[in-house]
């Protein structure tokens, strides 16, 4: 087990390293850059020559490449152009990542929480109406747009209804302590119990907008892999033994059942990111994902660099973790 | 009394937008404490839905059981889901055809053994665990200790056959059934399984439902043998009797497709014609005339009855007469 995690590790290492050289090549090849997205159309000639120089841009791609990674190596990403200029990509990362982890987080609880109960209940009541519901429910919920469902949420709950703050992620006026960066744990930590509802209350519209996808797809795989758990005969022993439905169900149906959908659940928290983008957007949630979108508008080359390559880190951990946890569930899987 | 009595039982499956479908028309017999009695019948001959109707197993929508199954004198068809959960495991216990596919992959065989002494004996999981080395230990599984902490995929087929035997026995129930406990297996653990139900049954007095295809399975085993085809008993004798004389043509063509050691060599084996219908026409004569070398013009037309003769109970127009040669 432990030389098996070592080597996922030793290729998340490989992975990152081309994951850079391609991301880096690539945002080069964009149109437009930096420069013309700091000095706009109007740039004279002579200052557009000096700012590329500055930035060093002139150079031959090989050359920035391995400059980059000479830094890279040593923990300096470069100086923000454009996200918040003249602040480190380091800095502007640890800033955000709490607020997305926090994000993230609660959407994927949320989505478990739902997800996978109704997934069963469906499956044991399949052609109930909870399960004709749920089944087109969560069609909808997969195909509706998470920046339309976002607005959706914004437009009733926080202008019509007023019952949750629109954006951000905290009310200013708060003057809440820091201590981990992740503002409901703040809150809890020094027992701020007003910054801690606060910074909840500002999380639950983007988390329910960001949980849509991986409820659904949580609930469709749940209740799939249900009906075929039910049909297994190990389910028919369990009855034959007289068990009580309590352990028949968690024991017998829902560990089995666990193991697609544990896979799941890791994919679509990998893929969490590519959905905040866009609910972050729509909130002004201070989180990677705004940073992202702000980072290519502004053609933010060390900020981007950085982020993307740790989404992909943070993607392949997650995934480990999955298949690590495969061994937890499926003894099958332990001894092999 | 008899320890079950299972009588007229039928079971329809239901289904929206299908024809219903006759599983079991009408079976009746009936197992004394003790006593080992044989179901025996090709597949679809309603011999295992007899069985999982008597454990109260088949779904609750979809399949409607009628007629009686006494247990003690009790009628477990009137029980409610959670009173025959009570009984399941401790009166009745029951071991499946496949035993990998039967347990659970992701659980340790110790769990699969204790949960049952768990929940009808009220044993705390330490003393349970004591008495499943027991039981593992009983059914002939060597190392039962360190057996307690494996997966099924770590054992044997036979292993496994043998786990399942001693969870289904762990409660000491009256009544075991097992529905072709050894087809899965090779031809040489199913000998030792058959072996070992024999001895567990004769040692702890239980009842034994054996149901199979394999006549060769009934003829070691059974005091009583129920012939079934199309979901009714076609013919019921003591196993002396069913072997030395079998009176019904399925009976007799069942018995003439078996290869046997005192053959003369070259003699052909005689296969049974054609295979089941799928829906059992019982209403229009008997439901194995077409495929029958006995059959005559009544039995097309007449639906034939369940009659006694000397000790065993037929249902046939036109029995096979002693010392005739049935051709095929």
């Amino acid at each position: 087990m432990l030389r098996y995690t070592l080597r996922r590790l030793l290729q998340l290492v490989g992975v990152v390293l081309v994951l850079s050289m391609l991301i880096f090549g690539w945002l080069r090849a964009l149109p437009g850059g930096p420069v013309s997205a700091l000095l706009g159309e109007r740039g004279t000639e002579e200052a557009r020559r000096e700012l590329t120089a500055q930035l060093g841009l002139d150079q031959p791609i090989f050359v920035q490449y391995g400059k980059f990674l000479g830094r890279a190596l040593s923990g300096d990403f470069g100086a923000s152009t454009g996200v918040q200029p003249g602040d480190s990509a380091i800095e502007i990362f640890l800033q955000r990542f709490p607020a997305t982890v926090e994000l993230s987080v609660v959407a994927i609880v949320l989505a478990v929480l739902f997800g996978i109960p109704l997934g069963y209940l469906a499956a044991r009541r399949r052609g109930g109406w909870l399960d004709n519901l749920g089944v087109v429910g969560s069609l909808v919920g997969v195909a509706v747009p998470v920046f339309f469902l976002a607005f959706l949420l914004k437009y009733l709950f926080a202008v019509q209804l007023g019952w949750l703050p629109a954006s951000g992620r905290q009310t200013g006026g708060l003057d809440a302590t820091r201590v981990t960066g992740f503002f409901v744990l703040d809150g809890l930590l020094t027992r701020e119990w007003d910054a801690a509802a606060d910074a909840l209350a500002h999380l639950v519209l983007p988390a329910m907008a960001l949980a849509t996808i991986p409820f659904a797809v949580i609930f469709r795989i749940t209740r799939a892999a249900v009906l075929d758990v039910l049909d297994e005969d190990y389910v028919r022993t369990a009855e034959s033994k007289g068990l009580t439905t309590s352990v028949i169900r968690r024991r017998h149906v829902l560990r089995n059942a666990m193991l697609p959908v544990v896979t799941t659940i890791g994919l679509q928290t990998g893929a969490l990111l590519a959905g905040a983008v866009l609910t972050e957007k729509v909130f002004a949630f201070p989180g990677l994902g705004e940073a992202l979108a702000l980072g290519f508008e502004r053609r933010d080359y060390p900020v981007l660099q950085l982020m993307i390559i740790m989404a992909a880190m943070v993607y392949v951990l997650v995934n480990l973790v999955v298949d690590l946890s495969y061994a937890v569930i499926d003894p099958r899987v332990r001894t092999r | 009394m008899a320890l079950l009595d299972v009588s007229d039982l039928s079971v329809v499956f239901q289904r929206r937008g299908e024809p219903p479908f006759t599983a079991v028309d009408g079976v009746s017999f009936s197992v004394e404490p003790g006593q080992t009695v044989g179901l025996v019948g090709e597949s679809g001959c309603g011999k295992s839905v007899t069985s999982l109707a008597i454990m109260g197993l088949l779904p609750r929508r979809g399949a409607v059981v009628t007629g009686s199954v006494r247990f003690e004198g009790a009628e477990l068809l009137s029980l409610s889901a959670r009173q025959m959960r009570d009984r399941r495991g401790r009166d009745l216990g029951m071991v499946f055809q496949d035993p990998l596919s039967s347990l659970n992959p992701v659980i340790a065989i110790g769990l699969q053994v204790t949960e049952v002494l768990e929940r009808h004996r009220g044993m705390p999981r330490r003393q349970a665990m004591v008495e499943a080395a027991d039981l593992l230990d009983k059914v002939g599984i060597p190392d039962p200790r360190r057996r307690l902490d494996e997966y099924p995929h770590q054992l044997s087929g036979g292993m496994r056959q043998r786990a399942l035997i001693a969870m289904a026995l762990a409660c000491r129930p009256r009544l075991l059934i097992a529905d072709e406990p050894t087809t899965a297996l090779d031809v040489t653990i199913q000998a030792q399984i058959l072996a070992l139900l024999a001895e567990l049954v004769r040692d702890t007095g239980t009842a034994l439902i054996m149901i199979t295809h394999d006549l060769g399975v009934v003829a070691g085993l059974c005091d009583e043998v129920n012939v079934l085809y199309g979901g009714r008993v076609v013919e019921r004798a003591r196993r002396h009797e069913l072997f030395r004389r079998p009176r019904h043509p399925y009976t007799h063509g069942l018995l003439a497709s078996i290869p046997r050691l005192d053959a003369p060599r070259g003699e052909r084996l005689v296969p049974i014609r054609g295979s089941v219908a799928d829906n059992i026409p019982w209403d229009h004569g008997c439901a194995f005339a077409p495929r029958c070398p006995n059959a005559l013009g009544t039995c097309v037309e007449v639906t034939p009855q369940m009659d006694e003769e000397d000790g065993r109970l037929l249902r046939c127009h036109n029995p096979v007469q002693e010392n005739q040669e049935v051709p095929a």
